[in-house]
């Protein structure tokens, strides 16, 4: 039942994308993007960490189970991590967490790891802004809305309730106290 | 009053509440077993790993995790068509044993003994294991107490835990015995069997010695007719593991004979909608309403159904008590539902003999007790008897053994039809115009369904889903516009 | 009128096992009952709710509530019990984090009514006849609890004081957690009651190098006794599991489940197995941890959330 041109409030629908960003490679990047005025869609959230590698997959989650509509991990090309291998380690979170948001029903899109170095400002850039029209796409997320109890149960418990105070007071009745000899 | 209500039933595993209607005479119109618990393992078991079974379905209880984690087991072995090492077998059969004595030792003296024990009319606060310790006294609770924890113990010895073990796998077990810890085992049973003649020593002091439990347990109240249900072996005895099932009808005839993987030819479930847990039935006879007879497609399967539905004991002292209670009763077969406590007794002796002979086999401690299969897994029904009632797990995989659909029919399910009848008989019998509602009767009530040792727990695996939803649209003058139905 | 401090032992949607864990306490059990007035446990006492509804607001010292959270009736219980009691201890994993029945979470309630009621193949229902909440039968209305599409862990229903992960917890732990109550000292807090270290501390079998190449299911090898069972490509949790249990699974050739539910400061057990499993795989491209995947996890939601999935962040599968 989701309008994907709308959020729940009824707003017009502007994904909100949290960025992990290592410091090393993709953080620069976005500030090379900066400086050189290449234009990247604002629904972008950074946040920097030292390394990719840093990212717990329970970062991810979390930030998705607040209301963040996608998440982009970025980090160094494998083999230029700035600690060396830590980004291979990415890579294996990464490709687990995906096959297990995949069972969960996280469309694909909505997570993403992209690789650029500290002079790859406009491909950041670029990776960004196909991210944010991709989750555009797909519509908000609203991850608390699923598991909120609805879909007719609160009607039909106020109709129950509705019933029960119509027929008259609870049956529970009390049992006399036993009869001592 | 016109309703009386009971709830929760207390002294078994799971959820339950009686409701019980009076007419304006004071007479028990009718009542009912309403069971309002589920959480649907027919259902999330889908998606998982098939290997995963044993330890998912054995959360459907904490009380028999044993009884799930062998069917779904041996429902591996058939689904992956591998068959263990014969050290296997006799090692599962081995836990098996013990699990059934401890299980059965559990319910008669924590569950429904205080009923007996202490009796319905005791104080509430002291219908309970704890009254029962206070007043049979340590020499015999420490025995009670040392045979539970002997046999936890030999079960995490085994199986890793005292609940909720994790051993089994299709084509055997994780892990064989030592010679030493068979030899612990085998003393541990001979310890087993003393207890067990020692419960049915209390059992004949306790309650038949006392004449108004005999009544209760005579009386017409208490009784049911229908057709009963067990497991035998290739002698028509009693066995837990595996064999053939056997009905027999009210009279004690076989009505029908045949091998768990049939299941689906013989058992059918209705749906009630006042109640979350189906109503099994033997199909060839069909649903004729929670009615007694040769007619009514309701059956029972309980210790005293295994014990009609068989011609005897496969060890001798068990044999010699099968004859005993017989006699006693008046021949076979039994349908005094209060009669299922001493039937409970007899198999306890039984499991604690087996114990002691399968220990006693040196095989038991062989290092090899798993084959890995080499087949790809496909479909699989794995049956044993619960302590509650023959158990049947049903599972269909795709090609890497992931679950595509699980069918499960549960050993207290299989009783659900006549507990429900014996609450209702019980408080028609017990409750008449001008009776004083006293909560020793409701308790002598709840007695009624005691006797079958349910788990609710194991029975509503399955879980409903969409609510139903109804609406009727009128117009000002109340005329229906319109009618509308989600089912 | 007894003045010992009242005890509760209330079961939700649960499967008796810790009250059975319980009991293995032994003649432990005469302490606690020396201790404490049992005022309600329906596993083994005959107290009714009545009893608990006339119990005054705090009149209960301590209410040791099992079982996760997944009808009204749960709800109502667990308001129930959270007003009448000073203390409110979340008793094993189906209370911590859901557990099993948990795993409900990854389908429909929809989805459920069909397997149980319409296909399954031992069921004859032609007139498609379900539970309902309400039921006009010829005496009187019979009612049922409502069931929720989504099951949540008590501290998702009601305020929680502290938690005794396992399933079960064992005797032994449960034992330190009554001395705990039965001292009277006073619980911080949210405090999970037991070890602040994971199994694999618990675990007697040598630990070498870990570099997985592929991961195995149980059925397709015969562990070697004595070596870790991950590094023999078995997904055990125990790296991420919380210790208490003595490594028992392991103990006898079976890969640790999880049941301890996360380690201390670990917010979602799954996210924090993945990544220890991760961080030990031998593979350095997308495409060869896939070809591991393939293989060896085809179900991550029930290897990683087996007993977690209601009390993770994400909670439960999008509805589907």
């Amino acid at each position: 039942m989701t309008d994907h041109a709308h959020d729940h409030h009824d707003h017009p629908f502007e994904p909100k994308i949290v960025g992990f960003l290592c410091n090393w490679c993709s953080y620069r990047a976005a500030d090379l993007a900066g400086t050189a005025r290449i234009k990247y869609k604002p629904n972008i959230r950074v946040i920097r960490l030292m390394c990719s590698g840093r990212v717990d997959p329970a970062f991810v989650l979390k930030a998705l189970a607040r209301g963040a509509d996608g998440v982009m991990v970025a980090g160094c090309h494998p083999g230029e991590c700035h600690y060396l291998v830590q980004n291979y380690k990415t890579i294996r979170r990464f490709q687990l967490l995906k096959h297990t948001l995949a069972a969960l029903g996280v469309e694909d899109a909505r997570v993403r790891l992209q690789w650029a170095s500290a002079a790859e400002g406009q491909l950041l850039a670029d990776a960004i802004n196909d991210m944010v029209e991709k989750v555009r796409a797909l519509g908000p997320l609203e991850w608390p809305h699923k598991w909120r109890e609805g879909n007719g149960l609160d009607r039909l418990e106020a109709e129950v309730t509705a019933e029960d105070a119509r027929l008259g007071p609870p049956h529970r009745e009390a049992v006399p106290e036993e009869v001592r000899p | 009053m016109n309703r009386i209500t009971i709830d929760p039933v207390t002294r078994l595993e799971g959820h339950g509440k009686i409701e019980i209607f009076l007419d304006p005479e004071g007479e028990v119109q009718n009542a009912y077993f309403q069971v309002p618990e589920l959480r649907g393992f027919e259902r999330f078991c889908v998606g998982r790993l098939a290997e995963e079974m044993p330890n998912l379905t054995d959360r459907i209880c904490g009380v028999c995790p044993e009884a799930h984690h062998m069917a779904a087991t041996k429902a591996l072995d058939a689904l992956f068509h591998v068959d263990p090492p014969p050290a296997a077998r006799k090692l599962r059969e081995l836990f098996y044993s013990i699990f059934f004595a401890t299980d059965h030792t559990t319910h008669f003296y924590a569950l429904s003994g205080p009923d007996f024990v202490m009796g319905p009319d005791a104080p509430k606060a002291e219908r309970n294991i704890l009254g029962v310790i206070k007043k049979v006294g340590m020499d015999v609770a420490g025995r009670v107490l040392k045979m539970r924890k002997d046999g936890h113990d030999l079960i995490a010895m085994i199986g890793g835990r005292r609940v909720q073990p994790n051993w089994g796998l299709p084509g055997g077990v994780s892990r064989g015995i030592t010679e030493d810890e068979r030899q612990q085992i085998l003393e541990r049973g001979k310890e087993a069997v003393e207890f067990a003649r020692f419960s049915l020593k209390l059992f004949d002091d306790v309650v038949l010695g006392n004449p108004a439990y005999v009544e209760m347990i005579q009386s017409d109240g208490y009784t049911h007719r229908t057709y009963d249900m067990g497991t035998v072996d290739e002698k028509n005895r009693v066995n837990f593991y595996d064999g053939m099932i056997r009905v027999k009808d009210p009279e004690g005839r076989e009505a029908f004979k045949y091998h768990p993987k049939d299941y689906l030819q013989y058992v059918e479930e209705r749906v009630e909608p006042w109640t979350y847990l189906k109503f099994p039935y033997l199909k060839k006879v069909g649903w004729k309403g929670l009615v007694d007879g040769k007619d009514s497609g309701v059956y029972k399967a309980t210790p005293l159904s295994r014990l009609n539905a068989a011609e005897g004991m496969a060890t001798p002292l068990a044999q010699e008590e099968y004859e005993r209670m017989y006699a006693t009763l008046g021949g076979k077969p039994v349908h005094h539902t209060l009669a299922t406590h001493w039937a409970r007794l007899v198999e306890l002796l039984y499991a604690a003999e087996r114990w002691v002979e399968l220990a006693s086999d040196p095989e038991v401690a062989s290092p090899t007790v798993r084959v890995l299969p080499k087949a790809k897994p496909d479909e699989g029904i794995g049956c044993v008897e619960a302590p509650r009632g023959t158990l049947t797990h049903h599972y269909w995989t795709d090609e890497r053994g992931v679950v595509t659909r699980v069918n499960l029919v549960v050993g207290t399910t299989n009783n659900y039809a006549p507990i429900a009848m014996s609450v209702k008989k019980a408080a028609q019998s017990l409750i008449h115009k001008g009776t004083v509602v006293t909560e020793g009767l409701l308790d002598r009530v709840e007695m009624a369904f005691r006797a079958y040792d349910p788990c609710f727990g194991c029975a509503t695996h399955s879980l409903p889903g969409q609510m139903p939803l109804e609406v009727t649209v009128r117009d000002a003058r109340g005329e229906v516009v319109e009618h509308l139905e989600r089912a | 009128m007894s003045a010992k401090p009242k005890l509760a032992w209330y079961w939700a949607a649960s499967c008796g096992g810790c009250d059975i864990s319980a009991l293995a306490i032994d003649d432990k059990v005469l302490q606690v009952a020396e201790a404490f007035d049992i005022v309600f446990w329906p596993c083994v006492m005959d107290g009714k709710t009545s009893d608990v509804e006339a119990t005054p607001d705090g009149g209960i010292a301590v209410t040791l509530w099992n079982g996760a959270v997944r009808s009204s009736e749960h709800e109502h219980m667990a308001k129930l019990l959270r007003r009448k009691s000073r203390a409110l201890v979340a008793f094993g994993s189906c209370a911590h984090e859901g557990c099993i029945p948990g795993l409900a979470n990854d389908t429909t309630k929809d989805a459920i009514f069909a397997a149980a009621y319409l296909d399954s193949p031992s069921t004859a229902n032609p007139r498609r006849v379900l539970p309902q909440p309400a039921t006009d039968v010829p005496e009187g209305r019979l009612s049922l609890p409502a069931f929720y599409e989504t099951v949540k862990t008590l501290d998702q229903t009601v305020p929680v004081d502290a938690y005794l992960p396992g399933c079960p917890p064992e005797a032994e732990r449960i034992w330190d957690a009554l001395q705990a109550l039965m001292s009277g000292a006073p619980i911080p807090t949210g405090a999970v009651i037991g070890a602040e270290t994971t199994v694999c501390d618990e675990c007697p079998r040598t630990r070498n190098e870990k570099k997985i190449a592929a991961i195995k299911r149980t059925w397709q090898v015969i562990p070697d006794p004595e070596t870790c069972l991950l590094e023999q490509g078995l997904l055990c949790a125990g790296i991420a599991t919380r210790a208490g249990c003595g490594a028992r699974c392991p103990g006898v050739s079976s890969p640790c489940l999880g049941c301890y539910g996360p380690n201390a400061g670990v917010e979602d057990f799954g996210a924090r197995f993945l990544s220890g499993v991760a961080s030990v795989l031998d593979a350095d491209t997308p495409e060869d941890v896939d070809r591991i995947i393939q293989a060896g996890i085809p179900d991550p939601v029930g290897t990683f959330y087996r007993f977690s999935l209601p009390g993770s962040l994400l909670r439960r599968a999008a509805r589907r």
